[in-house]
């Protein structure tokens, strides 16, 4: 049933290497349009630096990346396709601090897409108020908490109506207590069947939302499988290993 | 709430507040300790050694006189800085076309009151400066709409210094920008002629920038071509800040951290729009306080300008000084000038204070 579903992402055999040393090896992985593929395995495996390769962040040296069909290589018409069809969501949120939160997620529209103010604007309040803080919309980045910025971060990529959404560590650099409205947004935008890839040490989240869960070590992607396997009953060693570590 | 017992809580110091801070008395703070006592008497002694100044400055001084022998009791010499006036602000210009450059200065203190507000920055603004620049050329030259023509030669004086300082500050800043994104930039060839511009004019002294462009530029022109005196030493002016400039916002645009640039370029935005929009701006906000002093010691810096001959405020003052009728009031001219310089310098630092605490309101919860 998955297979007659369009791919919203094909990666094929991808290698990279940061000098000498080889991030990822060998990565094979389909996202089928409106999954939501989970990321974990630990620091150091090369689960952020595969979704940066995915809007050219990071280049990878060999290997294929094809995004709802365009392939990502050096054509700038191409990757500028490709940043239209994915949104972004940051560990450290990276909003721009000098920007207010409404400014934040209007003005990537005008730069980018030569939208009007007004509609920018419009839009901006439009997602500020699904994220639930369409009253901080006039407030600095600065003065709000972490997981307010990091619901603005999801706004502003919203904003760019993206086909798909990677999300790399976005609860890691929040206090304990701000998780869980992050967490919440995430859901939200998955039941809308929105594609998502991930990253994150959140199981919960994980177990509740993910349509796979894909674990990787050392820059290999040593198993990906439906939630319940991987956690009740996963293929490899590794994955129970690792799952054993971060279980308490 | 309602059981509490107002009268044993009102008894009690209220738990919301800080403890209230004892106040030291006026004898405690200056004698408190030997430090204190130490420094209180070393600043009395030292605003005792000012008497013989004051006397100087103001009790003996001669305010008013049309007599420049009634000057040389000892006390300061203000009726000269009275009488030479007009000579010191506008210096060799025709005294009945002096209308113009006071005029000059008006619009300079207008638009200077208009562009304050970073509310108003943009490009409607820039193109605003730049129709008045050409505006105030026009009035400072003449020879249109009926002005009698003055040369440059003649002009002199504080609109030299303010036009001089505006000048090659708004000049040099759009050059510091492109010499600063030069020099971090990947192509090799931009970055040799950002490094190579700027370890040049820096490793100069101004004084010898100021020769080269007034005495060499001439000579390595075709026949037939000639920069008037006052541009070439606006040149060299605007290349020294320039350099200088490039450096205080290279130093900003390292402290922009890279995932800016990156949530960026997920947003799709086009590199020199997010150069534009969202580093540049981080990269200025960064470092008021370096600019503020580069644009300080600019404005200082058009006073060397007189060694080349150009007639700025500096010059006036000192060939007003020469005046033989006068008993050579020097520290009078001088004190004077410095004072003017002393007030827009100020202006500028305090200026710069407030941009930096409006940057700083946006960063507390």
């Amino acid at each position: 049933m998955i297979d007659q579903r369009s791919q919203a992402i094909e990666i094929e055999a991808l290698d990279k290497w940061y000098g000498h040393f080889q991030v990822l090896r060998n990565i094979d992985l389909n996202v089928t349009q409106g999954e939501r593929i989970v990321v974990c395995g630990p620091s150091g495996s090369g689960k952020s630096t595969l979704i940066r390769c995915v809007n050219r962040l990071e280049e990878h040296q060999r290997g294929s990346i094809r995004v709802n069909g365009i392939v990502l290589n050096d054509s700038v018409k191409n990757l500028d396709a490709i940043r239209r069809e994915v949104g972004m969501v940051f560990q450290h949120f990276n909003l721009f601090p000098h920007l207010t939160v409404k400014e934040n997620c209007a003005l990537p529209q005008i730069l980018s897409r030569q939208k009007k103010r007004a509609d920018a604007e419009a839009l901006a309040m439009h997602f500020l108020e699904k994220v639930r803080i369409p009253e901080q919309a006039d407030k600095y980045p600065g003065q709000l908490s972490g997981g307010q910025q990091q619901r603005v971060a999801i706004a502003r990529a919203l904003c760019m109506t993206p086909k798909i959404m990677l999300f790399d560590e976005p609860t890691s650099a929040l206090d304990p207590e701000m998780v869980k409205e992050v967490l919440d947004t995430m859901v939200a935008l998955a039941e809308e069947g929105m594609t998502m890839i991930v990253v994150t040490h959140e199981m919960g989240f994980a177990r509740k939302v993910a349509d796979r869960v894909v674990f990787m070590e050392a820059g290999e992607i040593v198993e990906a499988n439906d939630p319940e396997t991987f956690f009740n009953a996963p293929d490899s060693a590794r994955t129970r290993n690792f799952l054993s570590n971060i279980m308490h | 709430m309602s059981t509490l017992n107002m009268d044993a809580v009102g008894a009690l110091p209220n738990p919301s507040l800080p403890p209230r801070r004892t106040r030291k008395s006026f004898v405690q703070l200056l004698f408190g300790d030997l430090v204190s006592a130490c420094l209180t008497v070393a600043v009395g002694a030292l605003l005792l050694s000012m008497v013989p100044v004051l006397n100087w400055a103001v009790f003996d001084a001669i305010w008013t006189t049309n007599d420049p022998a009634a000057c040389s009791q000892g006390g300061a010499c203000w009726a000269f800085i009275v009488a030479k006036f007009r000579f010191i602000i506008f210096g060799t210009y025709p005294p009945d076309e002096q209308w113009r450059p006071l005029l000059v200065m008006g619009i300079i203190l207008a638009m200077i009151l208009g562009s304050l507000s970073p509310r108003l920055w943009g490009a409607r603004l820039i193109y605003l400066w730049v129709f008045a620049v050409v505006v105030m050329l026009v009035l400072m030259a003449g020879g249109v709409f009926g002005l009698e023509p003055v040369s440059t030669s003649k002009w002199g004086g504080l609109p030299i210094t303010l036009l001089l300082a505006l000048l090659s500050l708004g000049l040099g800043f759009p050059f510091a920008i492109f010499l600063a994104l030069g020099r971090r930039s990947n192509l090799p060839i931009a970055r040799m002629l950002s490094v190579l511009t700027i370890e040049l004019v820096r490793g100069l002294p101004l004084v010898g920038l100021l020769f080269v462009a007034s005495i060499l530029l001439p000579l390595l022109l075709p026949a037939g071509w000639s920069i008037d005196k006052l541009g070439r030493t606006l040149a060299a002016l605007t290349i020294f800040a320039a350099a200088y400039l490039a450096e205080v916002i290279r130093g900003g645009l390292q402290g922009v951290p890279s995932g800016q640039v990156e949530a960026a370029k997920a947003l799709g935005i086009p590199g020199w729009k997010a150069v534009a929009h969202i580093v540049l701006p981080q990269a200025l906000q960064k470092v008021i306080p370096p600019l503020t002093n580069t644009a300080i010691v600019m404005v200082k810096n058009t006073s060397l300008v007189l060694i080349v001959g150009v007639f700025d405020m500096l010059s006036a003052s000192r060939v007003a000084a020469t005046d033989p009728m006068w008993p050579a009031p020097f520290v009078e001219s001088y004190v004077f000038v410095a004072l003017i310089y002393f007030v827009i310098c100020f202006g500028i630092s305090h200026y710069a204070r407030w941009l930096e605490s409006r940057v700083q309101a946006r960063s507390y919860r």
